[in-house]
């Protein structure tokens, strides 16, 4: 709809749902969507950006004191306080963006029967959000590293935006999945909160990978943000070693979930407004 | 003169799911569904809760550039559907539509506003979703803002405005686009009437610059202002083609002489006119998928010639503010002005404080009978029996009144 004076065509069931050309030239409303997004999302609260660097560092407090101080889970040789903050700092990043997007669509549900645009945008642009709040909380982790007197390797400074960008693919998979789901059965929203608990007690993200028994690793090791979390963790802090084997198998795994995620997302997508 | 949108063989087909679960499936159902009809599944049929029926069917046409189209019907004859069509939000079921140049399409006002921004905000926001750049809007921003009349609100939430101001300032967005084809559906029916007669003439500029024009609204009078040209849609499908407007007007107008209307989709299921007695009663059944609150119905019930006689909204009519209702019967029982006899046309308006639901023209028609007499007929002294007072001063005494109503004597 932008300045293209070409001729519109519009066939019963031709329509394209992910069309490189056509989403270039809406490259615009991702930006405003996002932007939009950032604007509203701490408007009226009181602590505002604060919540980004809250969250984790509660979530840290509450899963030292319960599981390290009370269950005694270990961490090996690294303070339990930074190794629960390092895996959260990546874990909420990937929830963050799920949930975001798991919404997107029924969050536009008015936008969507009522104008064109190509459908991907919404969930797309809000997996966009989860970049802000990692900074935030970012900034803290490198003053734990600080406090704690953590030294990373080369390697593992080199691979946090690679490893962002790995999240950010399952993520995506995983949340276009959601969201076109979503726009059928809203069953999905009301299971979300539960669904990321359950996904990260099932992800080494408070505890250490070694504690699982040895031979049901590799069935961890599925599942990508595993391999996020263990290699930033001996990275960034030296807890562990990066296993690269480990780190192949989750880029094959996140790229088989986005190409899942992605051709359902294209299948559905035309009844979207008819259903939504 | 070239043609700006060809649309051939176009039909829409929808499911209508007659359980209550239609309006949010589950997972949960689809499962008992997986189990139970595992045959109809496996053979493509469809479950006897499923209702097939199309919305549009067979509907050819061709619209010449600068035309202004109206598209006209009754609520659930296929016209927003056929819009949503020709704007892509909805795929057709068959056949094909070709739209030369840069479409933009207006069915709502303020699509995609968010209440928390401010006005400046919104005004990038919903000019991006509409299908504006960056630089356009900037280009334009001043424009928006003066056409708007809400200069001085313009860096607060908008959900501090009013509702005319939020209105004001999404349409002085829309009305800034700058299409080959502009498609806009009743946005018209919201606002003050001023500031409607002001979109009415950015949209008359629109149409008079060789810009190819789509308009839906129940208004025939605003058709018949804005329009060259207008297809009546009964029932998805369309008899006659595109015609002169006042011939589809009039075709339109002789159809609606029902007393009472029942639609199978939408928030209202039936709408009925009859007198009883010496009053006229109104009533209309609305289901709705959200609460209204309170639920609202205006009426105005016109000559046979589309003049409008009497009615008015909810403030005037003073409806009861009853709390937020799903479903129900709305009945408004007209007790004055009396009507005399003669055949009358009922336009309705249905929805709440904030937006209108359902607004239906001159829909049905109906009878007033027995309250004439030989001295007082409709064609001669008008359709409205007055209630009179009579006023008699005489030299030396106090004024005598009379009511004309019962005759009575008063001091």
């Amino acid at each position: 709809m932008t300045s293209q004076t070409s001729e519109v065509v519009i066939q019963a069931g031709r329509r394209r749902a992910l069309d490189p050309r056509e989403l270039w030239s809406f490259r615009e409303l991702f930006y405003f969507f996002t932007w939009r997004d950032v604007k509203v999302r701490y408007r009226q609260t009181l602590i505002g950006a604060g919540w980004a660097i809250i969250q984790p560092l509660a979530a840290m407090l509450v899963f030292t004191v319960f599981f390290h101080n009370v269950a005694g889970v270990s961490s090996g040789n690294v303070p339990y306080a930074i190794f629960a903050y390092s895996g959260l700092l990546f874990w909420n990043y990937f929830s963050t963006v799920v949930t975001a997007m798991s919404n997107s669509l029924v969050n536009h549900q008015s936008v969507i029967t009522k104008i064109y645009f190509p459908r991907v945008i919404p969930p797309v642009s809000s997996s966009l959000l989860g970049i802000v709040d990692f900074s935030f909380a970012f900034v803290i982790f490198v003053c734990l590293m600080i406090y704690y007197g953590s030294t990373p390797s080369v390697v593992g400074l080199l691979l946090i935006v690679p490893m962002l960008v790995l999240s950010l693919i399952f993520a995506v998979g995983v949340g276009i999945l959601l969201a076109a789901v979503n726009v059928k059965y809203r069953d999905v929203r009301t299971a979300m909160p539960f669904l990321v608990q359950l996904m990260m007690f099932m992800t080494p993200v408070i505890y250490p990978l070694s504690s699982f028994p040895h031979r049901f690793v590799w069935i961890v090791n599925l599942n990508p943000m595993a391999g996020v979390i263990s290699t930033m963790r001996a990275g960034l802090i030296g807890q562990g070693s990066i296993h690269w084997g480990q780190l192949g198998l989750s880029c094959v795994s996140a790229v088989i979930v986005l190409a899942l995620g992605l051709s359902y997302f294209a299948r559905s997508e035309k009844r979207f407004a008819d259903i939504i | 003169m070239s043609r700006a949108i060809e649309v051939s063989g176009l039909g829409k087909e929808y499911r209508i799911s007659h359980e209550a679960r239609s309006i949010n499936p589950t997972l949960r159902d689809a499962l008992v569904d997986l189990f139970q009809r595992p045959l109809s599944r496996l053979t493509g049929r469809q479950g006897p809760s499923h209702e097939q029926f199309w919305a549009l069917r067979d509907l050819s046409f061709t619209v010449e550039e600068g035309d202004v189209l109206g598209i006209i019907g009754r609520n659930g004859s296929g016209k927003s559907t056929l819009l949503k069509i020709l704007s892509r939000i909805v795929d057709p079921t068959e056949g094909e539509v070709r739209i030369r140049g840069r479409v933009a399409s207006l069915l709502e006002v303020g699509t995609g506003f968010h209440v928390e921004l401010t006005g400046r905000e919104n005004i990038y926001l919903n000019g991006a979703i509409l299908g504006m750049t960056g630089r356009e809007i900037n280009r334009k921003f001043d424009e928006i803002v003066e056409f708007s009349e809400i200069e001085q609100f313009l860096d607060t939430p908008v959900k501090f405005y009013s509702s005319g101001m939020y209105v004001r300032l999404a349409f002085a967005v829309a009305a800034h686009l700058d299409p080959d084809v502009l498609i806009v559906d009743e946005v018209l029916a919201v606002g003050d009437a001023a500031f409607q007669r002001k979109c009415l003439g950015k949209m008359g500029e629109v149409a008079g610059t060789g810009r190819t024009v789509l308009f839906v609204s129940h208004g025939m009078a605003t058709i018949e202002q804005l329009c060259n040209k207008a297809i009546l849609l009964v029932h998805g499908v369309s008899e006659h083609g595109i015609e002169d407007v006042r011939t589809a007007v009039d075709r339109y107008l002789e159809r609606q002489t029902e007393s009472e209307v029942h639609y199978p989709t939408g928030p209202v299921r039936r709408l009925g006119v009859r007198q009883v007695g010496d009053r006229i009663d109104i009533s209309l059944d609305y289901e709705l998928k959200e609460p209204l609150n309170p639920p609202l119905l205006g009426v105005v019930i016109s000559d046979h010639a589309g003049r409008p006689i009497t009615g008015g909204d909810p403030q005037v009519l003073r409806q009861p503010r009853i709390g937020a209702r799903l479903s129900g019967t709305i009945t408004a029982s007209l007790i004055e002005p009396k009507l005399l006899d003669g055949t009358y046309r009922l336009s309705v308006w249905f929805g709440d404080d904030w937006e209108h639901i359902f607004v239906e023209e001159q829909c049905l028609a109906f009878d007033v009978a027995g309250m004439s007499s030989s001295h007082q007929a409709a064609s001669t002294v008008g359709p409205v029996q007055p209630k009179c007072i009579w006023h008699f001063d005489e030299p030396g005494q106090a004024a005598v009144y009379a009511a004309s109503s019962r005759g009575r004597r008063e001091r």
